[in-house]
């Protein structure tokens, strides 16, 4: 005879992760029964009032969808648009771009690596109370991405929702004495990004290994930030114009964020991981040794192991930065010249957390017709349902405060942005014993 | 985190955002361990998984009221909060959200979603004070996180926060920089807006775009006659008043007499 007990155990709120969502997982026996990622976050519509805008408001208005990553709405939006008007920026622009999200990435990863994800891995609920045990650790982390913000600051004004990116360049840029004054504190940054990858290496990892399809950019010379073919481990090669040929948007009942798939295979993983995956050959020597010298080679199947890969990226963007500072020389004008037109220009940018697409149909005065915007966290959104849904199969005899830790770290491991997405993580797993 | 009795009690609470305004706490780098040595950090999502219960001493609100749900929630977190500040333009004006204001939202709903049942909204996004009594509003798109650290050590001790109500211009003046309105005819909202960015944009060589809200007393008629001298047709002049502080009320009437025109 089969006799159920039903047993429900809820976590009310996933914390440090950007946005407002719940995670609920049903267990009976064994098996998993349903895995619903849940973003709950009201809807704010950016493409609805991006209609009737003037392209050149949208990397000030696009870069509110998000408070941790401006800079990757803004140059997804600034290249989409500049490719609509048909229009070239300069070389000095284009390296300064370059430096922008490096900036972004030192202080987006520094933040997600030491003060949202470790806690998970040592035992706190947060970076404050590791800091009573870990006090040097966590100083190091807030001096590492303050020199991130001292570089988005000084390109943009300030580092949230920074006011310089312009269509066509910058409002203004900064002078070489200006960057050169940031190199003592990116060498002491490069030094402190190898310590957080040898750091990072030595946590303890779950067993997990999955068979994803990655996707990332790809350029034939560089580690991607703003140009590139999308490219993934099964054979994807396309141009950013293509995208919406070959990954479509699923709206469902329990999120208010869109779920991507890949048309015709189904979920796929954007972020750090992928990017290192299809792009390890591009990274500067010293992130290549850094990887190798704590056995982290592509492929990295382990989610998990995305704090790693997160590491050996605050090597790159150090090092990228020191590079962009030695070449610079400013550009003759701010920015160039751009005048209204007809057009339709998408364009693809590498965000901390992975590819973020924007769309844009413009009419003969330079308004916005149509907006379209793909973030990251909502391309992820189903791969985090697939990962839990394995990942739940295997905790499943664990004792439930365990299982659901483990959860937790699992989702965190995506940096998920539910802001972008969506606000909050819920879990609930609600499992049913099946005796017999 | 601490449980220590005697220290004040911080709870820091999200509507409809970006995450940007309490990030700025994040962000004060040289004195969040300062901060949190002061206080009790007791609730911030964002940043902890130890969630403790209220009352809270001081409640830091971000984001504007857009559902059902959180113009219920709005109401526990006040009840919960001794002193309740709401940081940001979507707190205290309803954010760029509320451009949805003007519009049907159903057909907003349309246009993002394939399946607008699933999605419960209200018709207006609402900022704060429009559903609770706030002590404090701290205003910008994004807060200037010396104004939050200003204003959190002023409540503690129980004075008047330093933060000025005057206009971006007065601090353009201070930093000597040459009026970009007058010198280059870009129209520059610096007049009407309230300072706190540390006139950010004139000294990048663009016209102040209103993020922080109007001033104390804004002569918003005297700006778009400004505008218009600048060659700004009205459509123009409206946009610029109607972006990240479009639903405070100087701000959105300026921008309804220039529809009217």
């Amino acid at each position: 005879m089969t006799g159920r007990v039903a047993k429900t155990i809820r976590v009310d709120t996933l914390a440090r992760v950007e946005g407002e969502g719940s995670l609920y997982i049903k267990l009976v026996g064994e098996r998993v029964a349903d895995v619903k990622l849940k973003i709950y976050e009201p809807p704010r519509f950016f493409e609805a009032f991006l209609r009737g805008r003037h392209f050149s408001e949208a990397p000030d208005i696009t870069a509110r969808i998000c408070g941790i990553c401006p800079i990757a709405y803004q140059m997804s939006a600034v290249h989409a648009i500049e490719r609509a008007l048909g229009i070239q920026i300069s070389p000095e622009v284009r390296l300064l771009r370059r430096l922008f999200y490096c900036g972004e990435w030192i202080e987006s990863h520094t933040l997600h690596v030491y003060m949202l994800h470790a806690p998970d891995f040592l035992g706190y609920p947060d970076a404050i109370a590791m800091a009573k045990d870990h006090r040097a650790v966590v100083e190091k982390a807030l001096r590492l991405k303050k020199i991130g913000n001292r570089i988005v600051q000084l390109l943009g004004g300030r580092e949230i929702h920074p006011i310089s990116a312009a269509v066509g360049g910058f409002y203004k840029v900064p002078s070489k004495q200006q960057l050169r004054d940031l190199v003592a504190d990116l060498e002491w940054a490069l030094e402190a990004s190898l310590e957080t990858v040898r750091w990072t290496a030595a946590l303890e990892f779950p067993n997990f290994e999955q068979d994803y399809e990655f996707v990332a950019l790809r350029h034939p010379d560089e580690y991607p930030f703003n140009e590139g073919r999308v490219v993934s481990n099964r054979g994807l090669d396309i141009d950013t114009a293509e995208y919406e040929d070959h990954f479509v948007e699923l709206h469902v009942k329990h999120s208010n964020a869109l779920q991507s798939v890949v048309r015709g295979r189904g979920s796929y993983l954007v972020g750090p991981l992928a990017r290192f995956n299809l792009n390890f050959d591009k990274l500067p020597e010293v992130a290549r040794k850094a990887a190798s010298d704590v056995n982290l080679r592509p492929p990295v199947k382990n989610v998990f192991r995305s704090i790693v890969v997160r590491a050996v990226e605050l090597v790159f963007a150090c090092a990228e930065a020191l590079r962009v500072i030695r070449e610079y020389e400013p550009p003759a004008t701010p920015r160039v010249e751009v005048s209204n037109r007809i057009g339709m220009g998408q364009a693809i940018t590498e965000a901390p957390r992975g590819i973020l697409y924007h769309r844009y149909a413009l009419d003969q005065n330079g308004m916005i017709i149509t907006a379209k915007i793909v973030p990251p966290t909502s391309q992820n959104q189903k791969r985090i349902e697939d990962d839990l849904r394995e990942y739940a199969a295997q905790l499943a005899t664990w004792p439930i405060e365990e299982a659901t830790w483990r959860c937790e770290q699992a989702i965190r491991s995506y940096d998920p942005c539910i802001s972008c997405a969506t606000h909050f993580l819920k879990l609930v797993i609600d499992r049913e014993e099946v005796k017999v | 985190m601490s449980s220590e009795k005697h220290k004040p009690r911080i709870g820091v609470f999200k509507f409809a955002s970006c995450d940007g305004c309490q990030l700025s706490l994040l962000d004060a780098e040289d004195e969040l361990l300062g901060v949190a040595g002061a206080v009790e950090i007791s609730y911030f999502p964002e940043a902890s998984s130890a969630m403790l219960k209220g009352p809270y001493d001081i409640g830091l609100v971000e984001g504007s009221i857009t559902t059902h749900h959180d113009a219920q929630h709005i109401q526990e977190v006040r009840r919960q909060c001794k002193t309740l500040i709401t940081i940001g333009a979507c707190a205290t004006a309803g954010g760029i959200q509320a451009l949805r204001n003007w519009k049907d939202v159903d057909e907003f709903i349309r246009i993002v979603y394939a399946t607008p049942q699933f999605i419960s909204t209200l018709k207006l996004s609402t900022p704060i004070a429009e559903h609770v009594p706030v002590d404090f509003e701290l205003r910008g798109c994004p807060i200037n996180k010396h104004q939050l650290l200003e204003l959190i050590t002023a409540t503690l001790a129980g004075r008047k926060p330093n933060v000025p109500s005057y206009s971006v211009c007065i601090e353009c003046k201070r930093k000597a920089n040459v009026c970009i309105a007058v010198a280059r005819g870009i129209p520059c909202l610096g007049p009407v807006t309230q300072a706190g960015c540390g006139a950010l944009c004139p000294s990048y060589d663009r016209g102040c775009y209103g993020c922080y809200g109007p001033m104390e007393t804004p002569n918003t008629s005297s700006m778009t006659a400004q505008f218009r001298i600048l060659g700004q047709a009205d459509s123009q002049v409206a946009r610029a008043f109607r972006s990240f502080n479009a639903w405070a009320w100087q701000f959105r009437k300026a921008s309804e007499e220039c529809e009217r025109t």
